[in-house]
C-alpha cells in the first residue's frame, strides 16, 4: 500500500545553520506518527516542509504520492494542519473563524455551516460558538484550532506540539479527542516533547535530534531497546554500587547524586541493589520514553 | 512554489478578501466615520477661514473657489490614506501580530493570493471611503453627478497603487514603528506637495518633476478631472504612471513579503 507520507533524505539550511540534515522517514496510511526531538531539533522546520510552508533545500517530499513542491495545492486540500502558534482571527467569533477558513478550502457555506456545528459539538464549544476568540481559555483555543484544522476533512492531520502550555485538565481533552480521531482511521503526524503524549497516542515515532533521524520505532520497541522494561534510580550512590554496575556491565546513566540503572530482563540486579545499594532512596519503576529520549538525546539544556 | 508561479494565483483570493470584510463589518461603524467627517471638517476650515486670505484660484484656465479647488484632492488623499495605512499598520498586525497567513499558508491559498487579496482589499476600502466621501462632498455642490460616481473605481485603482507600495514597506520594516520613516518620507510630503493645496504649476521649476513623480499628484488631478472636468496632467498619462506604479510596487510587494514569510 502507499504510504501516506514519503520524506526522503529531507535537508533545510538557514544561512549558516543547517536545521534539517538528511531526514527520512515513511508514514502509513491510518498511522498516528511522532516526530520527537527536543527543542531545536528540527521538528517544526520538517513538519513546516511537509505542508508545503517552506522549501526544501534539498531532499523529496511526497504526500499521496504527490510532490509537495508541484501539486502543493492539491495536497493541501487534502491535510490539516494545527500549527503551534494561534493563528486564529482574534476579531471573529469562533464559529466565524471555522466558516471563514472553510471558504479557503472552497468548501460552500451550507456544507461548511454543518460541519462547523460538528466540529464545534466534537470539541465542546458549542456554547461558546459566539464567543470571540480574544475571549476563550488557553484549552478552548487549541480545540478551536484543532477544530479548524479538520474544516475539510482531511486525509491526514498535522500537529504540531498541539498542547504545549496546557493545563494537564485541557491537555487530557485534547488527548481524548486526538484517540477518537485515531479510532476513526485518520493519519496524523504529531510532533511534541511530552513524551506522555507520544506513548500514548503514537503507534510509532522517531526522535530526531540536531536534524537527523536517531531511532524509529513503536514507543514499546524503542522503550525495550533503549532503555529496558524496568528502571531503578538511585539517590545518593556510593562507590560501590559505581564498582557493581561497572563489574557487571549494567547500561546505567551516573548523574553523580542519583544513578539511573536499566535492567534487562530476567537479571536478579533488582533484588541486589535492593539489599546492598539502597542507603537513601530508591524508586523502582517501568522504563518509559521520556528514558529513551533523555539516553539519546542527552540532559543538557537545549536554550 | 517557485518564484512566481501562474498556477499560484487564482480567484481563491476573493477569500481572503472577503475574511477581511467579516473581520472590517465587526468595526465599520467606526471606520466610516472618518470619511464622513473628514471632508466636513476640511470644508469648514477652509471656506470658513482659510478661503478668505486666498480667494479664488486660477486653475486649468479657469477661475475656481478655493474650496472647490481643494475638495478632489481630499477625495484623493482619502484613498491614499484608506489604502496605505491598511496594508502597512493592519496588515502588519495580521502578518506578525496574529499570524493570519500563516494560518492560511496552510491551507491551498499561496502567498501570491494572500499578497494581491490584501492589496486588493484596501483598495476596496480605499474605494468605499471615496464613495461615502462623494456623498458629503456632493451635497455641498462639489461634485457634479453622475459623472462624479466615476471617482469610485478611480478611488479603487489609486487605492490598488497605494495599497502596494504600502505592504512593500510591511515587507521591508522590522517593527511596526518603524512605519513612522514612510509615512514622514513619503506619505506626508505627498500630502503637501500634489497640488492638493496648490497647483503644481505654482512650484518652482526645480521642484516640478518631484511632485509630477510622487503617485498622489496623479490621483488628484484624475479626480479634479472627474470633478471639476479639467487637469493639469495629460488624463492618460497619469493613468498609465498609476497602472506603472501599482505593478511595480505589487511585484515588490510580493517579493519582500514572500522573503519575509516563507522561511
Amino acid at each position: 500500500m502507499q504510504p501516506i507520507i514519503e520524506v526522503q533524505h529531507l535537508f533545510k539550511k538557514f544561512q549558516d545553520v543547517t536545521a534539517v540534515d538528511g531526514v527520512s522517514f515513511t508514514v502509513g496510511a491510518g498511522e498516528f506518527f511522532g516526530l520527537l526531538g527536543p527543542n531545536g531539533a528540527g521538528k517544526t522546520t520538517t513538519i513546516r516542509m511537509l505542508y508545503g510552508f517552506s522549501p526544501p533545500t534539498r531532499g523529496i517530499v511526497r504526500l499521496f504520492g504527490m510532490d509537495i513542491s508541484r501539486d502543493w495545492r492539491r495536497i493541501k486540500m487534502r491535510i490539516g494542519v494545527c500549527q503551534q502558534d494561534n493563528t486564529l482571527d482574534p476579531d471573529l467569533t469562533v464559529e466565524q473563524n471555522l466558516m471563514v477558513f472553510a471558504g479557503y478550502f472552497s468548501i460552500p457555506s451550507r456544507e461548511a455551516a454543518a460541519r462547523t456545528r460538528e466540529l464545534l459539538e466534537f470539541f465542546a464549544l458549542s456554547n461558546r460558538r459566539s464567543a470571540k476568540v480574544m475571549d476563550l481559555s488557553g484549552g478552548m483555543i487549541r480545540r478551536l484550532i484543532l477544530a479548524r484544522s479538520l474544516i475539510n476533512r482531511p486525509d491526514l492531520l498535522i500537529l504540531d506540539e498541539p498542547t504545549t502550555g496546557l493545563d494537564p485538565q485541557s491537555r487530557h481533552q485534547v488527548w481524548d479527542r486526538l484517540e477518537k480521531l485515531k479510532a476513526s482511521g485518520l493519519s496524523v503526524v504529531l510532533t511534541t516533547h511530552y513524551m506522555e503524549e507520544a506513548s500514548r497516542l503514537c503507534d510509532r515515532l522517531v526522535i530526531v535530534d540536531r536534524g537527523k533521524v536517531l531511532v524509529d520505532g513503536s514507543p514499546e520497541e524503542l522503550i525495550q531497546k533503549h532503555a529496558g522494561r524496568h528502571v531503578i534510580e538511585i539517590g545518593g550512590p556510593d562507590q560501590a554500587l559505581r564498582d557493581h554496575l561497572k563489574a557487571q556491565a549494567v547500561p546505567h546513566d551516573d548523574l553523580g547524586h542519583r544513578i539511573i540503572v536499566y535492567t534487562p530482563d530476567g537479571n536478579d540486579l533488582s533484588a541486589a541493589v535492593r539489599e546492598n545499594f539502597c542507603h537513601e532512596r530508591c524508586t523502582f519503576r517501568n522504563g518509559t520514553l521520556e528514558d529513551v529520549f533523555l539516553r539519546l538525546t542527552g540532559r543538557e539544556l537545549r536554550e | 512554489m517557485g518564484i512566481m508561479e501562474i498556477g499560484a494565483i487564482s480567484w481563491r483570493f476573493v477569500k481572503v478578501w472577503k475574511r477581511n470584510l467579516v473581520t472590517f463589518q465587526k468595526i465599520w461603524k467606526v471606520n466610516f466615520v472618518t470619511p464622513l467627517l473628514e471632508p466636513l471638517l476640511f470644508i469648514a476650515a477652509f471656506s470658513l477661514g482659510f478661503a478668505g486670505i486666498v480667494g479664488n484660484i486660477r486653475y486649468g484656465g479657469a477661475e475656481l473657489t478655493y474650496t472647490a479647488f481643494i475638495a478632489p484632492a481630499l477625495i484623493a488623499t482619502a484613498v491614499m490614506n484608506n489604502a496605505f495605512f491598511e496594508t502597512t499598520y493592519a496588515s502588519f498586525v495580521r502578518m506578525y501580530y496574529q499570524k493570519t497567513f500563516d494560518g492560511m499558508l496552510a491551507t491551498p491559498l499561496s502567498i501570491e493570493e494572500i499578497i494581491i487579496a490584501e492589496i486588493v482589499w484596501s483598495a476596496s476600502k480605499a474605494a468605499a471611503a471615496a464613495g461615502i466621501m462623494l456623498g458629503v462632498l456632493g451635497a455641498f455642490g462639489y461634485v457634479p453627478f453622475p459623472q462624479g460616481l466615476l471617482a469610485v473605481p478611480l478611488a479603487f485603482f489609486g487605492g490598488i497603487a497605494f495599497g502596494a507600495i504600502g505592504l512593500f514597506f510591511t515587507g521591508i520594516v522590522p517593527t511596526i514603528e518603524m512605519f513612522n520613516l514612510p509615512i514622514f518620507l513619503f506619505v506626508t510630503p505627498m500630502f503637501l506637495f500634489s497640488g492638493t493645496f496648490f497647483p503644481v504649476s505654482n512650484l518652482p521649476l526645480w521642484a516640478k518633476p518631484l511632485a509630477i513623480a510622487f503617485p498622489l499628484y496623479h490621483l488628484v488631478e484624475l479626480c479634479r478631472l472627474v470633478c471639476l472636468g479639467r487637469c493639469e496632467t495629460v488624463p492618460l498619462l497619469s493613468v498609465v504612471y498609476l497602472a506603472v506604479f501599482a505593478f511595480l510596487f505589487s511585484a515588490l510587494a510580493l517579493i519582500f513579503m514572500r522573503r519575509r514569510l516563507i522561511k
